[in-house]
């Protein structure tokens, strides 16, 4: 929206074998040092899918060299039950998805960063040595969907309790899992 | 505390000996010891054998505030770490309000959806609603008509106004002001009359959604609006005069809680915090969405960075919103006020009984929705507590695979921490109303 980029609507309909070169120059430039990262232009803003080894040195990067001086947002998406998404040419899906949003206040632009995590081994590298801020939000992520952050801080629940059983957002977790014990049903009675 | 002079009030020099004075004071003694013990580690305890002497030179103490606390403004719960009066670390502990709403919004319709975000910060929920409404229009790629984009910001800016008043209403209770509550409160209570003349409802207004807004302004809603405009800015002139130059307000305020723009910007922290340390960022300015760069007004910031810095800037950004608000009057344009597009807006009630197309979209609008085509959005807009931004995933169906609200209290309350170290416990509280904690959104 607020964003430099050109607004190109619908380039995530046509899957073309190559991936299309990034209009955007921090994108550019992340690609440059991360060759295999991929470029997507999602409704006018830039994001990249970078490889889960280099999502803390992505973070390093885009703080120390291209000022991107604040990660506002970590948070993940589950991708279980989806009826459909779009054809990334490069991207390999798994079913987690984590993605962090940052900002970089003297250049005024934003990006967006996705990383894919398989469910057979959920976890990324904490960026939270990187972001301080971002501490409370991968908590979050850990507690509602079960991916660790290596190299995190304090990586307890931060929304359900201590003990509770089980990751609410991710698609397979039955909201109800507590059973209702009513009064017929105790034999004891 | 050798000196009994100086061990302050209440304390007083005993003769005899040190069995008299144990009899005497058997209650006290006794407390004071069972709370030293309570110090020890269980891996002393356990062990058995004598206990070592406790060192009463650096030992601490944890206390808890919250999530009870009448100033802790919800269910916030504050894990303090104190040596005697003084804060040595704090963190703050939050998921006492998680109801679980990104998962509910997962079970929605787009169409459902400004209904449960309106209730995450309860205390503007028209900036939930847009941030919702912005994110779902871009994945549409729909662009609202301009009625409708000056009638959201008039509503969002009177939404701000109404937040940061209750902010001026509670911080002045918090900090022993009783009648600032009071004078908040009344001047609220106007604004929120408004928006319940317009929307139907005092808070969680489900006004703004998808597609522009639920109805038009009422009739003769310019004099209401003027007549809302001007009591605020009669009351904002009321709060400088009764706190600004005030020296007990001052003497809470002033250099207390002090952050610096290097932590604030490390913390996450946006909105009135990020200001106060002299960093002028406001995406209303910075990354204009509504048409804030057609209007005039002003982005309030300060240096210091202290909970006074805090007050002053959200009291004038009451004023700058007033003016922001005297625009959108007298340049509201005409036309529609949502996008007349059949399959995203639903039909007028008239149409209904004539027209079985308009029946059917209704039906089709109300039960399934409409469909989102697949992709992935992050729309941020500036909340009176900072940014907030939706971030909002689709699979073409009609419910989202994922809506995800970045709270900025949730961020907000990071930077507490190294607010509160070395302050002391009373300004702990100073320091928790300073930073506008709401808790709907912190745990959704």
């Amino acid at each position: 929206m607020a964003d430099d980029t050109p607004r190109e609507d619908g380039p995530e309909d046509d899957a073309e074998p190559v991936p299309a070169p990034p209009s955007d120059e921090v994108a550019a430039a992340v690609l440059e040092r991360f060759p295999d990262s991929v470029f997507h232009d999602s409704h006018g803003q830039a994001v990249v899918y970078v490889a889960r080894a280099s999502w803390y040195e992505l973070a390093r990067f885009l703080r120390d060299e291209q000022q991107f001086t604040m990660c506002l947002d970590v948070t993940a998406v589950d991708h279980l039950l989806d009826a459909g998404r779009v054809d990334i040419a490069g991207v390999d899906y798994e079913r987690f998805e984590v993605v962090a949003n940052f900002i970089s206040h003297p250049r005024n632009r934003r990006i967006r960063a996705i990383v894919q995590v398989t469910p057979a081994e959920p976890s990324v590298a904490s960026i939270t040595p990187v972001y301080p801020g971002i501490n409370f939000a991968e908590r979050e992520v850990f507690d509602l969907y079960g991916i660790a952050f290596d190299g995190h801080p304090d990586l307890t629940r931060i929304l359900m309790p201590d003990d509770w059983v089980g990751h609410p957002l991710r698609k397979d977790d039955s909201p109800a899992r507590i059973p209702v014990t009513f009064k017929e049903d105790n034999p004891s009675r | 505390m050798t000196d009994p002079t100086l061990s302050g009030p209440g304390s007083r020099a005993l003769e005899g000996s040190p069995e008299q004075i144990a009899g005497e004071l058997r209650l006290e003694r006794q407390t004071d010891e069972g709370a030293q013990e309570l110090r020890r580690t269980k891996e002393v305890v356990l062990a058995g054998g004598p206990w070592p002497e406790l060192d009463d030179q650096d030992s601490t103490m944890l206390i808890n505030m919250g999530p009870q606390h009448p100033s802790t403004h919800g269910v916030l719960r504050i894990m303090l770490e104190l040596d005697s009066e003084v804060v040595i670390q704090a963190k703050p502990v939050v998921g006492y309000l998680h109801t679980g709403m990104e998962k509910t919004g997962e079970e929605l319709t787009y169409v459902q959806g400004a209904t449960n975000v309106t209730r995450m910060d309860y205390a503007s929920p028209l900036s939930n609603e847009l941030v919702f409404s912005l994110a779902v229009e871009n994945l549409l790629g729909v662009e609202v008509p301009p009625r409708a984009m000056w009638m959201r910001m008039m509503l969002v800016e009177l939404n701000r106004i109404s937040s940061h008043l209750l902010f001026q209403a509670t911080n002045g209770m918090d900090l022993g002001a009783v009648s600032m509550m009071l004078y908040g409160w009344r001047e609220r209570e106007e604004v929120l009359r408004f928006l319940e003349r317009v929307t139907g409802l005092r808070m969680n207004h489900n006004f703004i959604r998808p597609g522009g807004l639920a109805a038009d302004l009422t009739d003769g809603w310019q004099e209401d609006v003027l007549n809302v405009c001007d009591l605020v800015e009669e009351g904002v002139q009321d709060y400088d005069d009764l706190l600004s130059g005030n020296p007990i307000w001052l003497e809470r305020t002033v250099g207390i809680g002090k952050i610096t723009t290097e932590q604030a910007l490390a913390l996450g922290a946006t909105g009135p915090i990020l200001r106060s340390t002299g960093f002028a960022w406001d995406l209303r300015k910075s990354q204009p969405y509504l048409p804030y760069d057609e209007v005039d007004f002003d982005v309030i910031y300060t240096t210091n960075g202290d909970v006074f810095d805090r007050y002053r800037i959200r009291l004038y950004e009451i004023l700058e919103s007033v003016k922001i608000v005297r625009q959108c009057v007298d340049r509201m344009p005409l036309g529609d006020y949502r996008v007349q597009d059949l399959k995203v807006t639903p039909p007028p009630r008239a149409r209904i009984d004539e027209s079985m197309e308009a029946l059917i979209h209704h039906f089709k609008l109300f039960t399934e929705g409409f469909k989102v085509p697949p992709g992935e959005t992050y729309v941020a807009v500036e909340s009176p507590r900072g940014e907030i931004g939706c971030y909002l995933v689709s699979d073409g169906s009609g419910k989202p695979v994922r809506l995800h609200i970045r709270g900025p209290s949730f961020y907000n309350l990071q930077s507490m921490a190294p607010m509160m170290e070395g302050s002391m416990v009373a300004d702990g509280v100073a320091i928790i109303s300073s930073v506008d904690p709401i808790m709907g959104e912190v745990d959704r």
